[in-house]
């Protein structure tokens, strides 16, 4: 077994402020309502099969995939539809939502067969897991059963999960990695099993020494082994990840199954184990909600379409006014408005920040000192790249591989300058999609 | 658990904003106060060495840069770019690399031209292409030669007045090669030589290169290169003509070698940006560095050296930038699996 390739390029070490870590998951009790967005998911919007005024049990289904790329959607608990109408969501963005009042019950609809997964076919397993409505949890929310289907001239080697929760601040894979490793364990060999690969890798970065000495004593005699990385951000970022456990390098503008790799969340991998054993489709997930101005900051699993607000509610509210409220980690974690905003399929944690956390200032121009491409784990040249993009030459940062950023912010993280670099590569990659797309258009 | 103790945040006074949300505590602001904090010993053995007529070059020259700039600024109807604190580094940098007999009214005028021509006619910090300080410095050279290439001799008392009336010295590289050293190792060491006020005092110099090193303010490839290129090239022609060259040691502690390659060869604004383009900067510095000593008609070459290898540094980056990860460099090779 090679240990060679531990390292990425670049990256940081942002303070790890992991005060959930120690925090056991506890469920949410019942709400009176959920707003329950349609689309959880990169793709097209599910498509509402209920109507206000109908019953719904918990698990029925209420919005089924709108496409190819898309995903089901489930109630998360029983009652009625009070309406289907729009939501925010946490890019600022309106979503299609079903607001589902609760009776109280929390009444389960007929689970879907369990399905005894080593004899079952990868056909079946890969339908079920379209069934169950299961995407990406770690925060892209890629429906799985598209990324558990590569064409047939890939040849998929390796699958790794992904439990390096390097976000600091977010608790809630190393949580549930602690909880319920068995069910992370299945998962992946169910999903190994879907892809056909014998090789299964969970990461864990050497934080969490406990959720790696666990997972290793209940994976030994499995084909899953367990791995412990270095502490660095972005560890979990799919490009390094795969080059530092597997030394490969997922070409520019490429997928991992480019390189024979398939690479999934702990989360993902422990939603598909329930929905294979246990018949359960997704509509509940852990979500960790901390932040220093919390009172007691915690991790829970919610159900899906739990308003921000409950959520801080039951880490006991704030002590301060935060200035941020952030969905996601705080590196790559979106900034939110509101509290009205549901927790969907992929809210991995809910961080409030105070004042003294969050450094406003004033952006001034390059000083050229070099540490963005030091840092910058594409090994890409932000503070160049950022000053022509500036000057709006797009082609010329298409021509510098601007489509490669993976937008994990280790650039303005350590800008003296305090540029707004992510902001200025996403205006880039935008801009050239545009283009491309207009192209193409063209063309056609 | 009641509902009414349970404070939930004020959403009118949230913050939005484009992630990351955590930054490191990093400035410019900081930047140029490390450096200058890192110049500071070797400043104080200017004065040491010089007499109190050094500080009040300093003090000049900071003083005129950072007034040059507030009144660019101004005509330019920008906000103060002062508290960055990148035009008090120019001007301490101009002052000490100026004889500590340079009128008054010669440091403003240098202050002038450093900050004016040299940075504020570009865009200000960020965008000169070329080392405000040296801009300054090489001006007053071509301007004043007579002036800028007189030495006093260090004087007895840091409390004394250098003056026209104080005894002039050569410098080490000035005076010809005669097959033995003006001055002991030791003096040459601790600066007890004619030259600029701020350049002769070695270990002073190394002190603050050594923290800007640990800090990452610097690469350390820079000053490596330049002083090893230097060493190497003056070695082999010492030793081919041991009669007309000095011996390399001579070479590295005097002059402004030291001084150039920890602070002035590593500016971040004028100097590439990569490990590799570091390494080339130094060596370019080094090699012109050695070829005005040794052939040019002028005795130091640092300045030079520093000034024509700024030019190169666009082309330094564009040649020396990385393929970015998963860039393949070798259309065609197929991924083993």
């Amino acid at each position: 077994m090679t240990k060679k390739h531990l390292h990425f390029y670049g990256g940081v070490h942002p303070q790890e402020s992991k005060t959930a870590s120690g925090a056991a998951i506890v469920s949410a009790p019942l709400l009176a309502t959920y707003v329950v967005p349609l689309q959880q998911h990169i793709g097209v919007p599910a498509k509402p099969v209920v109507a206000k005024g109908d019953k719904v049990l918990r698990g029925q289904l209420i919005g089924e995939p709108g496409g190819f790329i898309s995903a089901a959607i489930h109630a998360p608990t029983s009652g009625t539809v009070k309406e289907i109408a729009t939501c925010l969501g946490p890019a600022g963005n309106q979503l299609p939502a079903v607001i589902l009042e609760s009776d109280g019950d929390d009444l389960a609809a007929e689970p879907m067969p369990a399905l005894d997964w080593p004899n079952a076919s990868p056909d079946e397993l890969k339908k079920r897991i379209a069934e169950a409505g299961i995407v990406g949890m770690g925060g892209a929310a890629f429906p799985s059963v598209v990324k558990l289907s590569p064409p047939p001239n890939k040849t998929i080697d390796t699958l790794i999960l992904n439990g390096v929760e390097c976000e600091p601040c977010l608790t809630a894979d190393h949580r549930l990695m602690l909880e319920k490793p068995e069910q992370v364990i299945t998962g992946a060999r169910i999903t190994a099993r879907v892809l056909g690969v014998k090789r299964v890798i969970i990461a864990i970065e050497e934080n969490k020494p406990d959720a790696v000495a666990l997972l290793q004593e209940k994976a030994a005699g499995t084909e899953v082994e367990v791995r412990s990385l270095r502490v660095r951000y972005p560890q979990g970022a799919e490009k390094q990840l795969i080059y530092a456990l597997t030394g490969r390098k997922v070409p520019s503008g490429g997928l991992p199954m480019d390189v024979g790799c398939v690479v999934q969340n702990v989360g993902t991998a422990s939603a598909i184990c329930e929905a294979v054993c246990e018949g359960k489709p997704l509509y509940e997930r852990v979500t960790t909600v901390t932040g220093s101005p919390l009172v007691a900051p915690g991790n829970w699993r919610f159900r899906v379409g739990t308003p921000y607000a409950e959520a801080i509610k039951l880490a006991g509210g704030v002590k301060v006014d935060p200035v941020k409220i952030i969905s996601g980690g705080p590196m790559m974690g979106m900034a939110v408005y509101s509290l009205d905003i549901p927790i969907m399929k992929n809210c991995s944690g809910i961080l409030l920040l105070a004042a003294d956390e969050v450094r406003q200032y004033e952006s001034s121009p390059c000083i050229r000192c070099g540490r963005c491409n030091d840092t910058c784990p594409m090994g890409m040249m932000p503070g160049i790249l950022s000053v022509q993009i500036e000057k709006e030459r797009f082609e010329l940062a298409e021509q510098w591989h601007v489509l490669d950023c993976i937008e994990c912010g280790c650039c303005a993280y350590g800008c003296p300058a305090g540029r707004p670099l992510v902001q200025l590569m996403r205006r880039a990659k935008g801009e050239v999609m545009a283009a491309r797309k207009a192209k193409a258009a063209k063309k056609a | 658990m009641t509902e009414t103790t349970v404070r939930l945040p004020d959403t009118t006074r949230l913050v939005v904003s484009s992630s990351p949300h955590f930054h490191e505590d990093a400035s410019v602001r900081k930047i140029m106060l490390v450096v200058i904090a890192a110049l500071a010993p070797a400043c104080l053995a200017g004065v040491w060495t010089f007499g109190l007529r050094a500080l009040w070059v300093l003090l000049v020259c900071t003083a005129a840069c950072m007034l040059v700039e507030a009144l660019c600024v101004k005509l330019q109807g920008r906000a103060s770019t002062l508290p960055d604190g990148s035009a008090a580094l120019t001007g301490l940098l101009l002052g000490m690399n100026l004889p500590v007999t340079t009128p008054t009214w010669m440091c403003v005028v240098g202050a002038v031209m450093a900050i004016g021509i040299g940075k504020m006619i570009y865009g200000g910090l960020g965008y000169n292409p070329f080392n405000p300080a040296l801009v300054g410095r090489v001006a007053l050279l071509m301007a004043f030669p007579t002036a800028l290439t007189t030495w006093v001799a260090p004087l007895a008392s840091p409390l004394q007045w250098a003056g026209v009336d104080s005894v002039t010295q050569a410098t080490p590289l000035g005076t010809p090669w005669a097959g033995e050293q003006l001055f002991s190792t030791w003096e040459l060491f601790i600066g007890r030589t004619g030259g600029s006020l701020g350049e002769t005092c070695v270990p002073a110099l190394l002190l603050g290169g050594v923290l800007l090193i640990a800090l990452k303010i610097i690469r350390w490839q820079v000053p490596v290169c330049f002083i090893g290129t230097v060493a190497v090239i003056t070695g082999i022609a010492h030793l081919a003509a041991p009669e007309q060259v000095a011996p390399p040691l001579l070479h590295i502690m005097s002059g402004g070698l030291i001084l150039g390659a920890f602070f002035m060869a590593t500016d971040m604004v004028t100097t590439p940006l990569g490990r590799m383009g570091a390494v080339i900067f130094g060596v370019g510095c080094g090699v012109i560095t050695a070829v005005i000593r040794l052939w040019g008609s002028y005795p130091e070459g640092v300045s030079f050296s520093i000034l024509i290898m700024n030019a190169f540094t666009p082309l330094i980056d564009r040649y020396t930038a990385g393929k970015p990860f998963g860039v393949i460099s070798h259309p065609g090779r197929e991924v083993k699996l």
